[in-house]
């Protein structure tokens, strides 16, 4: 087989079954971790350490009833409900700022727009360590530690420069003209932004919303860092301090919360999996 | 700032001044600012200021409740003479980095190459093998991870019955560092989307002109694939190397936070994490922290003066 693409030459038959039969043997070996770990989050608890089995002999439901009953002082819906309005803050952050900060870099003129761009284009690259202590210490003054606030706030400054840089290429790839039709039709800048450059930057938006979505879903080291009343826990905490108590027994539960917390990616995977990748794919996010 | 629309849209291409109306220009400049606001505010107080602040804590101590003392180099000359566990963290860092990217970058390449066709499903697949991408960095995977290679966990359990008794990997100092690699290689996806978008520029008739110049599949690939991918493999390796130095989560999850057994999962990121928010050495860790963006900065440069030895730019000779 070569390596290159032979949809002009038709290969014979066999060599397509054998490539398939290939690639689903490497997905399998892949998603292996992932697919167990659903299956045994359905295990009973004596079956989650005596087999090696990938289904569960006796399904049930009562890891996932346990869960729903209490981790810890409250239910797992609790930190799925934290979890949610940080990651749903931290969305709205992004789409909003990133999305005025790339108007101005993308197609408005002021002083200092050169230097400021590169400096964003280097932010991109800052490991967040640089910054993370003098940031707890603000919010530590603002007494803001254990509460969600350092982890949605700066989302509405748009620190999250790779979104801006994303928005910016997509804002320089629309053609001007539509912009000059609209001011000569007596839009100003903000008009513009309104009526021309918003709608069209949807595709970029989604993007940005549904990756900056599951980043903040999964996030922990912030979360770690600035959460420490079991109260305000997301799902990753919970998770941790799970682990931590957790005997073998408790295994069963426990994956059924891990799986609980996959979930919305999940879902957010089936249905915007195009997006995702073609993101990847055009802009080259890390993922 | 001049008509620069020749120039590649991703380096800072100032978009064309507008047609010689200087009042709607100046005009525009206060609104701009305003449409900039909230990032100069973040750029400001979150990025600029605490990056001074940190530089500065660096040489004093500081531990959150009192007011920092300044004692100059002390922390870094703390940390390069006399922590053996800095030491221990900046090296098990680097085995973790010079592992886990080549592995997860050439893991990202075959794949690609494999899919690399045009075939029913390929769009499918390609999604499928980005799924780990996502789901990876997640507290979940990682546990997940932390029972599949305990002791009795199912990769324990597989070796076994091929009688490798090797016993759970994250409960030994020799094999935990590598159950780290692995979940770092797991998440090839990523990357792999990104080889596949690469080799789809590819144009077709140079493997057509090699295959008639009697090159086979090894020498196409050597000759064709290599250099006109190298722009695509520099990025991807720049990216994941720096992704790599930050890697937390995992190791936290895997060693409870502490980095073991014998500090073999002690990446540079979590041993940060402990003297910042365990022992509450802030000036420390902030110096940690400075170390972490010099060594990052210093080998981003020096890929990036290598690579004009090996990256190719098809644009470039003609």
């Amino acid at each position: 087989m070569s390596t290159v693409s032979t949809a002009a030459r038709r290969p014979i038959a066999p060599g397509r079954v054998v490539w398939h039969v290939v690639v689903i043997g490497v997905l399998l070996v892949l998603l292996y971790p992932v697919i167990w770990l659903v299956s045994t989050s359905f295990k009973p608890a004596t079956e989650v350490i005596s087999t090696l089995a990938l289904l569960p002999r006796d399904p049930t439901g009562e890891n996932y009833a346990e869960v729903f009953d209490g981790v810890g002082e409250f239910g797992v819906l609790h930190y799925f409900w934290n979890s949610l309005a940080i990651s749903v803050g931290a969305v709205i952050g992004n789409v909003l700022s990133c999305s005025l900060a790339a108007y101005a870099f993308g197609r408005l003129h002021f002083r200092g727009r050169g230097p400021m761009f590169g400096f964003m284009m280097i932010t991109i690259m800052l490991p967040q360590h640089v910054v993370l202590i003098p940031q707890y210490v603000i919010f530590q003054q603002m007494d803001m530690v254990n509460t969600f606030w350092p982890l949605v706030l700066p989302k509405f400054l748009a620190t999250d420069a790779f979104f801006v840089f994303l928005m910016v290429q997509f804002i320089r790839s629309l053609p001007r003209e539509l912009d000059e039709a609209a001011t000569l039709d007596g839009c100003g800048p903000v008009g513009v932004f309104r009526h021309v450059i918003l709608p069209l930057l949807r595709p970029a938006l989604i993007t940005t919303a549904i990756f900056t979505f599951i980043w903040t879903w999964n996030d922990f080291f912030s979360q770690l860092i600035y959460l420490n009343d079991p109260e305000k826990f997301t799902l990753p905490l919970a998770l941790q301090l799970f682990i931590d108590q957790a005997t073998q027994s408790a295994f069963g539960p426990m994956f059924a919360m891990s799986v609980l917390a996959l979930l919305p990616i999940g879902l957010f995977f089936l249905a915007f999996q195009r997006f995702l990748v073609d993101g990847v794919a055009t802009s080259g996010i890390k993922g | 700032m001049t008509q620069s629309v020749l120039s590649r849209p991703e380096v800072d291409a100032p978009p064309p001044p507008p047609t010689a109306r200087g009042g709607r220009r100046r005009r525009g400049q206060g609104v701009a600012y305003l449409f900039l606001s909230p990032w100069i505010v973040g750029a400001a107080l979150l990025t600029i200021g605490p990056m001074v602040a940190s530089l500065y804590l660096s040489f004093t101590d500081y531990d959150l409740f009192e007011a920092p003392t300044w004692i100059g180099v002390e922390n870094y000359v703390t940390m390069f003479t006399g922590d053996e566990r800095f030491w221990h963290a900046a090296w098990t860092t680097t085995k973790y980095v010079l592992i886990s990217v080549p592995l997860k970058l050439g893991l990202a390449l075959a794949v690609a190459m494999l899919l690399n066709r045009a075939r029913k499903g390929v769009g499918l697949y390609r999604s499928a093998f980005y799924a780990p991408s996502l789901l990876g960095a997640s507290v979940s995977v990682a546990l997940a991870w932390r029972a599949m290679f305990s002791t009795d966990g199912t990769v324990d359990r597989v070796l076994s019955s091929i009688g490798l008794d090797l016993g759970g990997w994250v409960d030994q100092p020799q094999y935990a560092l590598l159950t780290l690699v692995a979940l770092a290689a797991w998440q090839f996806g990523a990357p792999m989307v990104i080889f596949l978008a690469g080799l789809k520029q590819v144009p077709r008739e140079l493997y057509e002109a090699a295959a008639i110049d009697g090159a086979g599949p090894a020498r196409r690939f050597l000759s064709v694939t290599l250099p006109m991918l190298s722009p695509v493999i520099l990025f991807n390796l720049v990216l994941e190397t720096i992704h790599a130095f930050q890697a937390f989560t995992g190791a936290f999850v895997v060693s409870s936070g502490r980095g073991g057994p014998s500090d073999s999962t002690l990446l540079y990121p979590l041993y940060l994490y402990q003297r910042g928010f365990t022992d509450f050495r802030m000036g420390y860790a902030s110096a940690m922290a400075w170390v972490l963006l010099a060594v990052v900065a210093i080998l981003t440069a020096l890929v990036f003066r290598s690579a004009r030895r090996w990256v190719f730019y098809a644009g470039e000779d003609r």
